[in-house]
């Protein structure tokens, strides 16, 4: 294999992997404050708030993580993208940063603050929504070099049906994934009510996430053909993705093995990211950036690869550690074990 | 309006205003793990149950800063490229290794903060808690560690040529470990190590003063933070020396400019205090013979670099003597009162502190992280009009975008809301507690352990 496409899936399965953390993030987030606001907090709140109260900060580091990446392999990413990306790149750099703080701020400070749940609850959503225009811009047609000066056509970013039909995708995928997610653990929590409730979504959800990504293909076979004649070349990833996806959400309606449900939503999303990006290849900014032709000088590449495997013999051990620790460990998904110990008991 | 349009001082002002925000959550990310360990450890050592109590009370506030910390420093990160694009494409090929690494650093500490949270009382020996402190210390300097190789790249690019806008000949590890490295990343370490002690013991002299918090808990934690406080000040101080000949022999302008030093010439002296008038004149100033050519070179009879020797358009902007001198003279001032502290604990051991004494011990917090202001302030316009010394000047790596002051404005507001609402978190945080109901719960003063 090549190192250039070495990098590429790197980064790739970085990607992935936010994608999945992130979601469920996002969407939990989002459940949360919508549990309180229709005053069904006492149900699920308890569930959302101990899952991601360990992990908050880890979902953060794998967005970083890509960037940093990105750069390293690619530097001329950062040339056109940085330039372009200003204005979505800020604001998404502000809602993440609202959302993080808040988060902190609602779970670790002031509890039971309904404003701090709402920022955090609603920067959930739009998140997504900014980040995924990235995914838009890469496709070409949108950044253009002026008078060798790079310039992002917001007029063509708006009017561009593949834009909507991205945050659109993007946004009901958060909900659907971070569903099912919570289904899972409200199980393994043996939360009755709170299962009920999660399951519900989850279902809920499934539909308008097969239909957005029916737009999705549609929207892409619009704006990039070259990108979607490889897409139906690879066509076979696709419909392991819809097969996946098919045994995910029929484990939920039954009620059964909803760990091997999850690993099928992590699947189905892993296909169809990974047939997505397979097909934009070689191109990582349509027209302008390839990975052959703007991957970083060879002896970089080599330190960045070394760096990284050395990075995975800290990192893997210490993944595994917080998932035995709060996933799977029963007592603690269950909440019978002091869980918060930093908070002291006092005031009880 | 593209042709007046002035990015590169909108991009320089939200440069260094997200940095000038991040730097102190940054600072306490760096140095308080530091102060959490040493506490806990010498709680479980002694079985003394009030090292354990300051353990816990400083990691909840801690979370607090860290959320900060984490979103603006995602926000530096991501600015680097979306400001400063050419730059990035420069340091992406150069310095792209430490860059990586940093994040590794960043999620092992992310990781093991989460855990270290909720495991307080999982396990029957305390020691398996207290490891867990060690790798988020550890993670925590580590990327501090290969941040600042980045930023000593910029001060003395290496391990790289640069023709015609190409870059080529690249060494990665070499451009890592250049000669700015070890002295800038000593002295960020230990100045944070200070400060944080410093910030933790002038919150322990204010409840001391406010009479609120439990006497006993509040002196133990004024000792433990001070002792901390001084013994990191003094290295601190040493290798701010070190910094010094450095500077002497690689960045000889930034001293210069620095220390207004307009004429190469032997037996320098060190000028403190006083202004420059427009024609250069130096008023009012502290002048201490010899004492720059001993800093620059150890012995009096170094010559050190004149200013003059630089074409004016080369030169850094002078008024960063004063951020010099005020950086030096409040390491040396909160060192001071350490020590006058230490004499008065020992002296008159029963007594209580003087009033004076925790006043000035409480302004050495806030002082701390003004010195580590300034400090930073003079490493980097200090290297003005560089963004890569010798290679690439500031508005060669400023972005092309229009869009920048909408941008400035709002990460202005962001960064103002983040504060407000941080301090009124912390605040309620430690007034809702109170030692005492919490020295209870831990089993102390005829309580139970619960």
């Amino acid at each position: 294999m090549n190192i250039d496409i070495l990098g590429i899936s790197v980064l790739w399965i970085f990607l992935w992997g936010y994608i999945i953390v992130a979601s469920i993030d996002f969407g939990a987030g989002f459940f949360g404050f919508y549990s309180v606001a229709t005053g069904k907090k006492h149900i699920t709140y308890a569930i959302i708030e101990r899952y991601l109260s360990p992990v908050w900060e880890v979902t953060n580091v794998f967005l970083v993580f890509f960037y940093i990446g990105m750069v390293g392999f690619f530097p001329d990413t950062a040339m056109y993208y940085g330039t372009a990306l200003l204005v979505p790149g800020s604001l998404a750099l502000i809602l993440l940063s609202i959302r993080g703080a808040y988060y902190a701020f609602s779970n670790y400070g002031s509890k039971q603050n309904v404003w701090y749940m709402f920022l955090y609850g609603a920067t959930g959503l739009l998140i997504p929504a900014a980040l995924s225009t990235v995914l838009v811009i890469s496709e070409g047609g949108i950044i253009q070099v002026i008078e060798g000066k790079i310039v992002l056509l917001w007029s063509e970013l708006f009017s561009s049906l593949y834009t909507w039909s991205v945050i659109l995708l993007a946004l009901v995928s958060v909900l659907y994934i971070s569903a099912m997610f919570l289904t899972y653990y409200a199980h393994k929590a043996k939360d009755k009510p709170a299962y009920m409730i999660l399951r519900g979504y989850a279902l809920f959800w499934s539909l308008p996430t097969i239909l957005a990504s029916l737009f999705a293909f549609y929207a892409i076979s619009q704006h990039n053909k070259e990108h979607f004649n490889n897409m139906l070349s690879l066509s076979w990833m696709f419909i392991a993705s819809f097969i996946c996806f098919a045994i995910a959400v029929f484990f939920v309606w039954k009620g059964r093995n909803l760990g091997l449900s999850f690993i099928m939503v992590m699947l189905q999303f892993g296909f169809a990211f990974f047939g997505y990006g397979r097909a934009h290849l070689p191109y990582i900014l349509y027209p302008y950036i390839t990975i052959r032709e703007h991957f970083t000088n060879e002896t970089m590449a080599i330190a960045l690869v070394a760096a990284f495997i050395a990075g995975l013999f800290v990192l893997i051990p210490s993944i595994v550690l917080l998932l035995r620790l709060f996933l799977f460990d029963a007592a603690y998904v269950r909440g019978t074990k002091n869980k918060k110990g930093g908070k002291g008991s006092y005031g009880k | 309006m593209t042709a007046m349009y002035d990015a590169v001082s909108y991009s320089r002002l939200l440069t260094e205003i997200t940095l000038g925000f991040h730097i102190i959550f940054a600072t306490i990310g760096v140095g308080v793990p530091v102060m959490i360990a040493l506490a806990e450890w010498r709680g479980i050592k002694r079985n003394d149950p009030y090292y354990i109590l300051l353990a816990r009370r400083w990691t909840r506030g801690f979370v607090i800063t860290v959320a900060i910390g984490v979103v603006t420093g995602t926000s530096i990160g991501l600015q680097l490229s979306l400001l400063w694009p050419s730059f990035m494409q420069v340091a992406g090929q150069a310095i792209g290794l430490p860059l990586f690494m940093e994040t590794f650093a960043f999620f092992v500490e992310a990781i093991f903060l989460g855990i270290y949270l909720y495991t307080w009382d999982r396990f029957k020996n305390p020691f398996v808690h207290f490891m867990l402190i060690i790798p988020i210390a550890l993670a925590a300097s580590a990327s501090a560690f290969f941040i600042t190789c980045v930023n000593a790249f910029m001060n003395t690019p290496q391990g790289f040529t640069l023709e015609n806008g190409v870059i080529r000949n690249v060494e990665p590890i070499k451009a890592m470990f250049n000669p700015a490295t070890a002295t800038k990343v000593s002295h960020v370490l230990s100045s944070a190590y200070m400060t944080c002690a410093f910030v933790l013991a002038a919150i322990a002299a204010f409840s001391l003063i406010k009479g609120r918090s439990d006497k006993v808990y509040a002196r133990k934690a004024l000792k433990l933070t001070l002792v901390a406080g001084i013994i990191f000040g003094i290295t601190n101080a040493l290798i701010g020396d070190f910094s010094g000949k450095f500077l002497a022999a690689y960045q000889p302008v930034k001293l210069a400019a620095a220390e207004w030093h307009f004429e190469t010439k032997d037996k320098a002296e060190l000028i403190m205090g006083g202004f420059l008038t427009e024609d250069n004149e130096i008023k009012y100033a502290l002048k201490i013979p010899y004492a720059l050519s001993i800093l620059a070179g150890g012995s009096p009879n170094t010559v050190v670099h004149g200013l003059n020797e630089t074409p004016p358009e080369l030169q850094p902007p002078l008024r960063i003597h004063y951020y010099f001198d005020g950086m030096v003279l409040i390491g040396t001032l909160t060192i001071a009162i350490g020590v006058v502290y230490l004499w008065f604990s020992r002296a008159k051991r029963k007594k209580p502190l003087p009033r004076w004494l925790l006043i000035a011990i409480v302004c050495c917090g806030p002082l701390s992280v003004i010195a580590i202001e300034l400090g930073w302030i003079y490493a980097e316009v200090g290297r003005l009009p560089w963004i890569l010394v010798g290679y690439m000047k500031v508005e060669d790596g400023a972005t092309t975008a229009n869009n920048v002051h909408i941008m400035l404005l709002l990460f202005c507001l962001l960064y103002l809301v983040l504060a407000i609402s941080c301090i009124k978190v912390l605040a309620k945080l430690f007034r809702n507690a109170h030692v005492a109901d919490e020295l209870l719960s831990l089993g102390i003063e005829g309580g139970k352990r619960k």
